[in-house]
């Protein structure tokens, strides 16, 4: 077998033409078995390809049902091209180009299976509610936390006043300081409802209340603690408030205001602590799971919660704008606070999902 | 037989470092390489500079129309007319829109079918879920949300700081340190998961887009037949058995580069070993005539089960 071409005998054999027994060598080198397997399947490969390509750029709608419904069966006859490939052929660059293709087809049949839309209705009839009880008892430890919060903030000004500076932040020319009468208290409260630029500071609010809660989730990375101190720091700002208004005994005029917009804004941040704290729990004690596998399971969980608290926010800003603002009493600002606030507790934790088909039932705020 | 371990060790040393393999629902392993932390860092800025881009583009815009088109004030906010309300609705306009860019951008497009912003599409990286599961709407808005304490609170602290004067040191101290701990993340774990990573279960991995490549064995020079000379190479069972599966793929780049010079190098290379001595200028066609002959050999040892991983691999047939 060990013949060596470059012979001047092989030589001439070469230029006079192949001998029967070179003609069936050179037949099956010409093809080689594993290249013979791969050109018979290439039209399939280059099909799933277009239609992979076509649907990363985004043209879903240039897409025939045909092609759609081809792409799982083809992304299986690539994926056992590809195993195939692997133990019969050492084509490197073809080899690659599967696994290049079978991963990018892999992404798109196993990728994210529902649109935004889809998505959100899922979440609005009942996913919401579903992932805030799976959250459990950290919502009655940021509540607890949130009440020492309040307490501490009126205990520590009405010991020293001066604190009253360090937590609340002043703006200048704010009126609400200790020592301010009861009728400039009551100014910022009541008769309000001309100030045309309301809407705007609404919607800056929401700005800075979405990015608080947000770093309240967000910290419960670290174990959960920056989440606890953000949710005290916070709500002792409020028995700051809270405390400062009481001297003037307009304690019950002060709850009617914050409430219109407060209750939908004080849960939202209580479930965006609460989400913080489950983190920070399920990394601290993963149980069975590893601590990589515990805090993925509770940042899939939390990040549905943390969705609805920032739609709680926009909700609470818009009240905060509008609703405050056209309820000039105490009375119907304390109605519209509550009935918020039974709302909430209703469409979270009472209502379930499978009992109604509706899942318009979210949106009614 | 501790020379074939350490041989085939070593020919799975050229696989990186940063290669992971999933496996499919079908049972096919798939490969994946984790992206490196570069491409990721490079991607940020990418997409760090278009937001930036397109902030000052809205931002440009909305006054264009606040001052130039509608002739606005800055005091006219508070008037009661129409003018008023027209700017307080571009302000809200404003504020909404610096909300989605700072949190929406990412998250939009990681939900796309390519899982990935411009930038991450720009490297050619994306993301995913780890250990093969479906990447989910909550994993990517989970690992978005951290996205805002790992990279704008830190940078916000710290222009903050420098802005206000008064206690530069101590808070300007604290953002860059706590920035530090977030961006060092990736560095302490193999998978280069930065916290977002952690809390989703994500990973980002390269996203590689491959042409399909000629085949190789069906060229005339495969025949080992040369188009130029009419030369037939055939090449024994000895000359071929010195190489191994690892000196193939070598030589696969080499012809696909079809670089002249690199052929003639890798010819002659050949040629030595082997004991021929192959006139010059016909590169080409004898290493077609060798990749395929050597090729056809090593494939069917890999039927009936037996694997030659490089040259110095014993006797494999």
């Amino acid at each position: 077998m060990s013949t060596n071409p470059s012979t001047l005998a092989q030589r001439v054999t070469g230029w006079l033409g192949r001998s029967p027994e070179e003609a069936v060598a050179a037949a099956e080198v010409a093809a080689l078995r594993s290249d013979r397997f791969r050109l018979e399947r290439e039209p399939e490969w280059k099909r799933l390809d277009a239609i992979v390509t076509r649907i990363e750029k985004g043209r879903m709608r240039r897409i025939s049902d045909e092609d759609l419904l081809a792409l799982p069966a083809l992304y299986r006859t690539v994926a056992s091209s590809l195993s195939i490939a692997r133990e019969t052929s050492l084509d490197r660059a073809t080899i690659a180009y599967l696994e290049g293709l079978a991963q990018r087809a892999w992404f798109i049949v196993y990728g994210p299976r529902a649109t935004l839309g889809g998505w959100l209705r899922r979440f609005l009839g009942g996913g919401w509610g579903a992932s805030v009880r799976a959250l459990g008892i950290d919502i009655l430890i940021a509540l607890a936390m949130m009440v020492t919060g309040t307490v501490v903030g009126w205990l520590l000004v009405s010991s020293n006043p001066d604190w009253y500076y360090a937590l609340v932040p002043a703006g200048d020319g704010d009126p609400r300081v200790p020592g301010a009468s009861r009728e400039v208290l009551m100014k910022s409260l009541f008769g309000n409802q001309n100030e045309p630029a309301l809407a705007v500071f609404a919607s800056y609010l929401f700005n800075n209340n979405a990015q608080v809660s947000i770093m309240a989730y967000a910290l419960g990375f670290a174990f959960g603690v920056p989440s606890v101190l953000l949710l005290v720091h916070n709500t002792a700002l409020l028995g700051a408030l809270l405390w400062l208004y009481h001297g003037q005994g307009l304690t019950f005029e002060l709850i009617g205001w914050l409430s219109v917009h407060g209750t939908t804004e004080l849960f939202a941040i209580l479930l965006a602590g609460a989400s913080g704290i489950h983190i920070g729990r399920a990394m601290a004690f993963p149980g069975q799971a590893s601590v990589l596998d515990a805090a993925a399971a509770a940042g899939r969980r939390t990040a549905q919660v943390m969705a609805g608290v920032v739609f709680m926010l926009i909700v609470a800003a818009v009240l905060e704008a509008f609703a405050r603002q056209l309820l000039d009493a105490t009375a119907p600002r304390l109605i519209v606070g509550a009935a918020m606030l039974i709302f909430w507790i209703g469409y979270l934790f009472v209502w379930r999902r499978g009992r109604t088909t509706g899942s318009a039932e979210g949106d009614g705020a | 037989m501790a020379r074939a371990i350490r041989a085939v060790g070593r020919f799975n040393a050229h696989e990186d470092r940063r290669s992971r393999t999933i496996l499919t629902p079908e049972g096919v392993r798939l490969p994946l390489t984790i992206a490196s932390r570069g491409a990721r860092a490079a991607a940020l800025l990418l997409d760090l500079l278009l937001i930036y881009v397109a902030i000052v583009a809205t931002t440009a815009f909305l006054l264009w129309i606040g001052l130039g088109v509608l002739g606005m004030k800055p005091d006219s906010i508070d008037d009661k007319t129409a003018i008023g309300g027209a700017l307080q609705g571009l302000l809200i306009f404003y504020f909404i829109a610096m909300f989605l860019f700072r949190n929406a951008w990412f998250l939009l497009f990681e939900l796309g079918p390519r899982g990935a912003t411009p930038g991450k599409r720009i490297v050619g990286i994306r993301v995913a879920a780890r250990h093969g599961e479906r990447l989910t709407t909550e994993a990517v808005i989970a690992r978005n949300l951290l996205r805002d304490i790992e990279l704008f609170m830190p940078l916000l602290f710290i222009g903050g700081a420098l802005m206000s004067g008064d206690d530069v040191d101590v808070a300007a101290w604290a953002g860059v340190g706590w920035f530090l701990i977030f961006v060092l993340f990736p560095f302490f774990n193999r998978d280069a998961l930065r916290c977002g990573d952690v809390i989703a279960g994500t990973w980002v991995v390269e996203a590689p887009r491959r042409k399909l490549e000629q085949a190789l064995s069906v060229g005339e020079g495969a025949n080992g037949r040369s188009a130029a000379t009419g030369t037939q190479y055939r090449f024994g069972e000895a000359e071929l058995a010195i190489y191994g599966e690892y000196e193939l793929q070598v030589l696969e780049r080499v012809l696909r580069d079809n670089r002249p010079e690199a052929m003639a190098d890798v010819a002659e290379a050949i040629c030595r070993k082997i004991g021929w001595s192959a006139g010059r200028g016909d590169e080409r066609a004898f290493l077609d005539a060798y990749y395929t002959q050597l090729r056809a050999r090593l494939e069917q040892g890999m039927r009936f089960g037996k694997r030659k991983a490089d040259k110095n691999t014993p006797g494999a047939g």
